[in-house]
């Protein structure tokens, strides 16, 4: 439904409500950091920079004369090549994936002896990957810093005017 | 959105609902699901909830832009510095023993709770700090606009 839309208003709530689905999704999978993530980030505060985004902009999507046949045509091939690809994934949740069988299993096993924290994926972001989590969030901040200059300097410069 | 009251009551308890479970996930991290990341942007999300329904001054009154965009850097301070720490005390870069050598699991405790906070404090500020660039540039609309 979001594709035929030119409504910008409805296509950015559908998208919302579907990061809120896939939000469970998430959790359905066991992943709920990464759910809480989903929720806040997704459904919550992308929602609300597109809307505000939208306001100051346009609300209705242009028409466009092109023809759609050559794309639909590149993006079914390219959506079958990625189906043929996870033919070749292990099942969810198989013991014997990779992700399983090699360096997973160790980090289950050394990081309540090594730390006495029960929460493995925190283990390791923080300490084992702590450079990695580091770098990380100066990636953030670098984000931040990015959109700050981007946005608020025309303002003050207008405001001089 | 000066006549949604229902919305305006319900923003005022939720807030402070959301809060308290974004520290929750922050400082319980090393127990329950969750981290600097996932505490950083819950607690962002109250804020800027509140800045949606009570309007952006009245959200700038509590957070100032200039807190927010420093404080921002204020997190990747403190966890640089917990490395820097370890450093000194003639441990590798961010080697959490060096918080207590004679224990070195709480030191690995006190470690990831330092660095965990130094994440959320980075994470909140940028996320509030990008909401309030995005939305100053946003002209006041009515409810019909949309």
């Amino acid at each position: 439904m979001a594709l035929t839309l030119k409504h910008l208003f409805a296509v950015i709530m559908l998208s919302g409500a579907f990061s809120l689905v896939s939000a469970m999704l998430f959790v359905v999978m066991d992943a709920v950091d990464v759910a809480f993530t989903e929720a806040a980030v997704g459904a919550g505060v992308s929602t609300v920079l597109m809307l505000a985004t939208m306001a100051l902009t346009v609300r209705v999507q242009k028409e466009t004369k092109r023809a759609i046949i050559l794309p639909l045509v590149v993006v079914c091939l390219v959506g079958v090549l990625l189906i043929y690809g996870t033919l070749d994934m292990p099942n969810f949740g198989a013991f014997d994936s990779p992700a399983q069988i090699h360096l997973g299993s160790t980090y289950l096993s050394i990081t309540y002896k090594d730390m006495g924290i029960p929460n493995v994926v925190t283990g390791i972001l923080a300490s084992y990957r702590g450079y990695d989590t580091l770098g990380e969030t100066v990636v953030v901040l670098t984000a931040g810093l990015g959109v700050i200059l981007l946005l608020s300097g025309l303002k003050g410069r207008k405001d001089k005017e | 959105m000066k006549h949604h009251l229902i919305l305006k009551v319900i923003t005022k308890f939720m807030v402070g609902v959301i809060v308290l479970f974004g520290l929750y996930v922050q400082f319980h991290g090393d127990y329950s699901p969750g981290g600097g990341f996932q505490a950083g942007v819950i607690i962002a999300a109250a804020f800027i909830l509140y800045g949606i329904v009570m309007g952006l001054e009245n959200v700038q009154k509590v957070m100032p832009i200039w807190f927010a965009q420093k404080a921002a850097a204020v997190g990747v301070l403190v966890y640089a510095l917990t490395g820097v720490f370890s450093i000194i005390f003639g441990f590798e870069f961010l080697n959490y023993h060096a918080i207590s050598p004679e224990h070195p699991k709480h030191g690995q405790h006190y470690g990831i709770i330092l660095v965990e906070l130094g994440v959320g404090i980075t994470v909140t500020f940028v996320m509030i700090a990008i909401y309030y660039s995005f939305a100053g540039r946003t002209p006041r609309l009515d409810d019909k606009e949309w």
